[in-house]
């Protein structure tokens, strides 16, 4: 047990969640509190696992986004859509086994889309995406006729309320899915190639990785999870509400994996760690419920939140922490006073000249307001 | 066009005024696009303005002018704040606006749950202030608002040095520095117009619903973020006209009121349209933008 990785298990995000979870116990005494009863544990704290589940899969599928430099906003349409398509296959008499099956096609299909998009067209993510997320919703309306779509299957039910081994099943799936992942992108090189594809995707594709493969795949898998998700939340509430299953979680996702410590701009990532952003997310939702808060406060808690960790996270912080140590202030001094001297007299000195700086050709509109 | 009535200008009056809150926060979008940002927190912003007015008018009894100089001076401030955020935190921009955005919708529902109605003299004579146009149309106050503020928008982008600034920004925000473009000063205040304008188009949907509702204008922003975008701006930055989102705002118009005329079509066919209005716009971009490209530089923008 000495090489227990300690220090990779003890970190900022987990110390967090630690915190929230001990200001849940101080404003709620029984949050701790776990029973076991009709074969299953019930209690808060398995709640908030139940409850960010789907959370927490999305944000394993966006991680994998994020990391590539991208961003996907049309999961939470995508969830209503794959929860559309299960319900609409199994009212009409299609067997479970199909119906989830066709959910996960569907979600796939969304995610090649996107990733096609992306890769073979070059759209920036956060338009390509955009396309699906207005369109994903009215998508869903056709596939329900505008109507919620309820449904009594009890092996489709099973996926959202049932148990197993005592854990709720969206808790197993969840948990499933970021064994899996963790294991694909840590024990092969796909996390590695997904990693340089964020940093530089022109210098990964000359150093020999399938780039545009790789960003179909990863927008496909974000796809296939947000289906996942999207079957798990109709599964839930036994019905597919084709305006409101999955509304704004896909922000929900991208704060999770943000929290993780995974770089928006990309390169930089741990699906473990947005799992544990969601729960943090949902450890907060939960407390500010079970304490007997308004749960209006709940979003100003989250815009505190999110401002605090970029703060932490952000160069500024580093750079505050760097003005501490010696060697790194020599150098920040220096590329301030470079700086400052190009601003005094920017028209006479080198930038203009230099063949990285093509401000003039781009831009001929401008240079009157400067020369 | 089959529907010959749809030229009429009451129609058109109607349209100007109906579109008149995402045409003004578009124009915000814009400034905020061109200079290579996102700002998600807009439609937040029109939500909490119209319950702070409203709050202010009915349960606190101010004169409505002094709640609108209220809610315009702390939208000046917010987005301030994010602008200073963006650029000192160094964080992108599409995180702070996000937490902004946040912010700004549970504000709004910490101040009231509820819808708030609004009955003041002053909301009824602005509301009733419009010019008849021939053939029994109205051209209302929030219609000519909106043309006014795009109006205004052009001109700044266009013909002032901030607006040079702001393409600057967007084309190159390390050029732009190191060109002497002020850039902490054009950051804040390119995100403080947005959230200016935001908080406008909120008085503007406030006057139209004379209520405040918490949860009002919830994803105007996407809204706002596909008219600009249809409208020929794009979203890496650094190019795009302030009247193509004019365009791109009454387009999106355009396919609700045609869905409404049509009467077989179901609602939720306005968003595949919209979206299917966006993907056609990006592609085509996407197209010219290659081929003139490709005319000047050399290939390895991959």
């Amino acid at each position: 047990m000495s090489r227990f990785p300690l220090n990779r298990i003890i970190n900022t995000q987990t110390v967090a969640l630690a915190g929230v979870l001990l200001l849940n116990w101080i404003l709620f005494p029984g949050f701790f509190k776990i029973e076991w009863q009709d074969g299953r544990l019930f209690g808060s704290l398995i709640d908030v696992l139940n409850r960010g589940a789907p959370v927490a899969i999305l944000a394993g599928g966006m991680t994998g986004v994020i990391a590539t430099k991208g961003v996907d906003l049309s999961v939470g349409a995508v969830m209503a859509v794959a929860g559309a398509v299960a319900a609409t296959m199994v009212d009409a008499g299609h067997s479970t086994a199909a119906a989830v099956a066709g959910a996960l096609a569907a979600g796939l299909l969304c995610g090649i889309w996107n990733g096609v998009l992306v890769a073979l067209l070059d759209i920036q993510p956060i338009i390509a995406t955009l396309v699906l997320m207005v369109a994903g919703r009215g998508i869903a309306q056709l596939i329900t006729e505008g109507s919620i779509v309820t449904f009594s299957d009890p092996a489709l039910i099973y996926i959202g309320t049932g148990s197993f081994l005592g854990l709720p099943m969206p808790v197993v799936i969840a948990f499933l899915l970021m064994l899996l992942a963790t294991l694909a992108v840590r024990r092969t090189a796909i996390g590695l190639f997904i990693e340089a594809v964020g940093v530089n995707r022109s210098a990964a594709t000359l150093a020999g990785i399938r780039s545009r493969l790789l960003l179909i795949v990863v927008y496909s898998l974000c796809g296939l999870c947000a289906a996942i998700a999207g079957i798990i939340v109709a599964a839930y509430i036994h019905g597919a509400d084709a305006n409101n299953a999955g509304l704004w979680l896909e922000l929900d996702a991208i704060l999770a994996a943000v929290i993780g410590g995974t770089s928006l701009l990309g390169g930089r990532f741990s699906i473990p760690m947005a799992v544990v952003g969601a729960l943090i997310i949902q450890a907060m939702n939960t407390g500010i419920l079970v304490s007997g808060y308004p749960p209006e406060f709940n979003l100003v808690v989250k815009a505190g939140i999110i401002t605090l960790i970029l703060m932490i996270q952000s160069p500024f912080a580093t750079m505050v922490l760097a003005w501490f140590g010696r060697g790194e202030k020599r150098s920040l001094r220096c590329t301030a006073a470079c700086a400052r001297s190009w601003q005094q007299s920017p028209s006479s000195s080198s930038p203009m000249r230099r063949p990285s700086c093509s401000f003039r050709r781009c831009f001929p509109r401008v240079s009157w307001a400067i020369s | 066009m089959q529907f010959p009535a749809l030229l009429s200008t009451r129609v058109l009056g109607n349209f100007l005024t109906d579109n008149a809150f995402l045409g003004i926060t578009a124009v915000g979008m814009t400034f905020v696009i061109i200079s290579g940002g996102i700002d998600l927190s807009v439609g937040a912003v029109i939500g909490f303005t119209g319950v702070l007015v409203a709050v202010l008018i009915s349960s606190v009894g101010m004169h409505p002018l002094a709640a609108f100089a209220i809610a315009l001076a702390i939208a000046a401030l917010f987005g301030a704040a994010m602008g200073l955020a963006i650029h000192y935190l160094q964080v992108p921009a599409f995180i702070v606006t996000l937490a902004g955005m946040f912010l700004a919708r549970g504000g709004a529902s910490v101040i009231t749950q509820d819808s708030v109605p609004i009955n003041h003299e002053f909301y009824s004579y602005l509301t009733s202030l419009a010019i008849r146009m021939p053939g029994g149309g109205k051209l209302s106050f929030i219609g000519m608002l909106m043309v006014l503020v795009f109006l205004v928008g052009a001109v700044l982008a266009h013909r002032t040095r901030f607006g040079s600034y702001v393409y600057a920004l967007g084309g190159n925000a390390t050029s732009a520095s190191l060109m002497g473009v002020p850039v902490v000063r054009t950051t804040v205040t390119i995100y403080m117009l947005s959230s200016v304008l935001a908080c406008l188009a909120g008085l503007v949907f406030s006057l139209y619903t004379s209520a405040g509702y918490p949860l009002a204008a919830v994803g105007v922003e996407l809204d706002a973020i596909g008219a600009v975008v249809i409208g020929g701006t794009l979203l890496t930055g650094g190019y795009g006209f302030v009247f193509g989102s004019f365009v791109g705002v009454m387009l999106l118009g355009l396919v609700q009121t045609y869905i409404i005329f049509d009467g077989t079509l179901s609602s939720w066919w306005t968003k595949i349209v919209i979206g299917f209005l966006l993907f056609l716009f990006i592609v085509l971009q996407r197209l010219v933008f290659a081929a003139s490209t490709r005319a000047d530089r050399s290939p390895g923008g991959a």
